[in-house]
């Protein structure tokens, strides 16, 4: 059987979905936050796949970029995760919705 | 010496700065005496400057040059000195002086002592910019000033609402008067496309057609006509008595109010090219001249005969450069300065010693208590009632002989101003009865009393300018019209008549003043109370004409209706109703959109799974997958 980009496609569609569904799904902060990551990482598969197929370092390049935004993000994402809970005992994200129009 | 003409004008001017910041702390009288030698050195100058001029030299007249003021206008700060312009300097820091000394005296333990001289400083800077400047952009920087000092110093004392409306009031309508003038300057700038003096005169009778000029000339009318308290602007100088006395010696009698006659003078060669408008000009100042004489009949206030009797004696001089007797008008204008600052200061010094009284029903009697103050009225009273060889007599018999000797309507003009001079002896006689003879009619408690000699010095100075300043010009002797010729080239002077005529007129004149004495007498000769003169002419006289209350009812009351709907129906509601429109409008847009804000995270987040799902799809399709 040989793996045809196909495969990788489909591979972070199914990833891509799961990331979407645990976020909509979900309550807790902290988890949704791991269904965003997945949902990028799903994404740089298809970009790194999709590279090597049309035989461009292009693909590569926009997936170092991806990693880089995505851990600044979890830095920041994370801080204020952590300062939510100290303050408000809990990681829901149903109990924040002060924001309400 | 010319070259050195800045300084009267510089002077002054810093010693405004000087006391307007540190008056408080330099103090009485201190404050006095700075401001007081600023505008007498600046006498001082003007007469050496002037000397040129008494000896006759030829091209004497000179402008020079300070700065450039405008380039875009072309224009620049430059003083011209020519013999009018040295005859005016002279008036304004002479009388200015003495007045300022005088006021040393009158404003002693006043709580803003320093301020008044700061401002009587920045009065007579102005006046001198006004009366030096060599185009129509200076006149107009010094017309500005001298009106909004004046509105300082009638407001002075602003704690009284009487004073402080006074100060608007004078102000409000000057500035009508100004627009014409404004209006006036921009034609001028139209025609010639400059501001000075020397090219619009001497280019004039080329450029101008009669109806330009009259256009000029009216526009310019009206403009002296509102500085010079003249019908039917006039309405502003009876009220602006409630300043200091001094200032209405100052401002209101010698000096800024005759910048009008000033600028007519100045203009002679426009004035001369529309002949209509220098009939309106000698018209409206006979008018004035006996309208404002009759009301001054009726007056029990002794500032008010004197606010009214210089509208009259403006009227006069009004008559004069209206008729082409330019150099009798400026004359008229000079020995009115010398007596009316000197009825002024005097009814500042009787009023000084009553405590503050200015009802002439409350005098009487006044001649023993205060002899200095007596004598010197005695004089103004006979000068400006046209009793040779007193100086009124000579000017205003000259402004009458040239208007009578121009012929036609001017004639009728004349009759007027004869009637006017039996009026003036009249009222100006009634004064003196009222104030310095008959029985005391005093407050219980009053003791009247001379003032003090830096009071009654400067007196006894205009006294006796009013009793020999009259001399410089007499018909055998002209030497004020030699030493103004200068100033006037470029205008046909009007002749006084032939000397048979001549003495004719005097005759009149003068018996015309002796009647109004001898009227006045009998009727208030050993009075032993004071006549009631409460009958219908009387008071309609007294309230002149009314035509206060009937501005009020026609011009400012329309105003007032005018502001209110636009402060509270144009503004608060249509304006206001607008922006709040607005707001309300963005407001409940809002109140609409708002639920969508769901605060869930979750909700967004299917939102946005949404579009992308849906926008991805549109772009498949597109594509024709």
């Amino acid at each position: 059987m040989i793996v045809t980009p196909g495969w990788y496609m489909a591979l972070a569609a199914i990833l891509f979905s799961i990331g979407a569904a645990g976020i909509l799904v979900r309550r807790n902060a902290l988890v949704m936050f791991m269904s965003v990551e997945l949902m990028l990482n799903a994404v740089n598969l298809s970009f790194v796949a999709a590279g090597r197929e049309v035989g461009l370092i292009t693909g590569q390049v926009a997936v170092l970029f991806v990693m880089v935004v995505a851990a600044a993000e979890v830095t920041v994402g994370l801080a204020i995760i952590v300062a939510v809970f100290r303050r408000r005992n809990t990681a829901s994200v149903d109990e924040l919705a002060t924001l309400r129009g | 010496m010319a070259e050195l003409m800045w300084l009267p004008i510089a002077l002054p001017l810093a010693g405004a700065l000087l006391l307007v910041t540190f008056g408080r702390r330099i103090g009485e009288p201190a404050a006095g005496w700075i401001a007081s030698s600023t505008i007498g050195a600046g006498f001082v100058i003007a007469l050496i400057s002037a000397l040129d001029f008494f000896a006759g030299e030829e091209g004497a007249s000179e402008v020079v040059r300070l700065f450039d003021w405008i380039p875009a206008l072309g224009l620049e700060a430059s003083l011209l000195w020519d013999p009018l312009a040295a005859m005016m300097t002279l008036v304004v820091t002479g009388v200015g002086t003495l007045i300022h000394v005088y006021s040393i005296g009158y404003m002693h333990g006043d709580p803003r002592f320093g301020r008044f001289f700061a401002y009587l400083n920045l009065f007579a800077a102005s006046m001198l910019i006004l009366v030096l400047g060599a185009n129509f952009g200076l006149l107009f920087v010094g017309w500005e000033l001298v009106g909004l000092s004046s509105y300082l110093l009638i407001s002075f004392w602003f704690e009284r609402p009487s004073a402080a409306a006074a100060g608007k009031k004078a102000f409000v309508v000057n500035r009508i008067g100004d627009v014409g003038f404004l209006v006036g300057m921009m034609v001028i700038f139209a025609s010639f496309g400059t501001f000075s003096y020397g090219t619009v005169f001497e280019e004039a009778a080329e450029v101008l057609t009669t109806g330009t000029a009259t256009a000029i000339t009216l526009l310019l009318l009206v403009g002296a006509a509102g500085k010079s308290a003249q019908l039917p602007l006039h309405v502003w100088l009876p009220d602006a008595m409630e300043g200091p006395t001094p200032v209405s010696a100052l401002i209101h009698a010698a000096t800024m109010v005759t910048a009008g006659v000033y600028m007519v003078a100045r203009t002679g060669a426009l004035f001369e090219l529309a002949p209509f408008s220098a009939g309106v000009v000698a018209t409206v100042g006979a008018a004035t001249a006996l309208f404002a004489a009759t009301i001054a009949l009726a007056q029990w206030d002794i500032k008010r005969v004197l606010a009214w009797s210089t509208i009259s004696q403006l009227g006069y001089m009004f008559l004069g450069v209206g008729a082409t007797a330019y150099v009798a008008g400026v004359f008229h204008l000079m020995t009115h300065a010398f007596f009316k600052a000197l009825l002024f200061l005097g009814a500042g010094a009787v009023i000084h010693g009553m405590a503050d009284e200015q009802d002439m029903r409350k005098m009487g009697g006044l001649a023993k208590a205060m002899p200095v103050t007596f004598a010197t009225m005695a004089v103004a009273w006979l000068a400006i009632s046209g009793i040779p060889p007193l100086a009124g007599f000579w000017s205003k018999d000259e402004i009458l002989a040239v208007t009578f000797e121009q012929g036609g309507w001017y004639v009728v003009l004349w009759a007027v101003g004869i009637v006017t001079a039996l009026l003036t002896a009249f009222y100006m006689t009634r004064l003196m009865y009222l104030t310095f003879w008959g029985k005391p009619r005093w407050e219980e408690g009053l003791h009247p009393h001379e003032s003090p000699a830096v009071m009654t010095s400067p007196l006894v100075v205009l006294a006796g300018l009013s009793l020999v300043g009259g001399l410089v010009n007499t018909p055998w002797r002209l030497t004020l019209e030699h030493f103004l010729e200068p100033a006037f080239e470029l205008v046909e002077l009007g002749h006084a008549p032939a000397a048979a005529t001549a003495w004719v007129l005097a005759i009149v004149s003068v018996a015309a003043a002796l009647a109004g004495i001898l009227l006045a007498t009998r009727r208030y000769r050993g009075l032993e109370t004071v006549p009631e003169e409460a009958s219908t002419p009387w008071r309609v006289l007294r309230g002149g004409y009314y035509l206060d209350d009937i501005y009020g009812n026609t011009v400012v009351l329309p105003g007032k209706l005018a502001s209110a709907w636009l402060a509270f129906v144009a503004d608060q509601r249509v304006i206001d109703g607008a922006v709040n429109g607005v707001g309300l409008l963005v407001r409940r847009i809002g109140a609409a959109l708002r639920p969508v804000q769901s605060g869930f995270v979750r909700n967004y987040a299917v939102v946005v799974l949404a579009g992308t799902v849906g926008v991805l799809a549109w772009m498949l399709l597109r594509s024709g997958l």
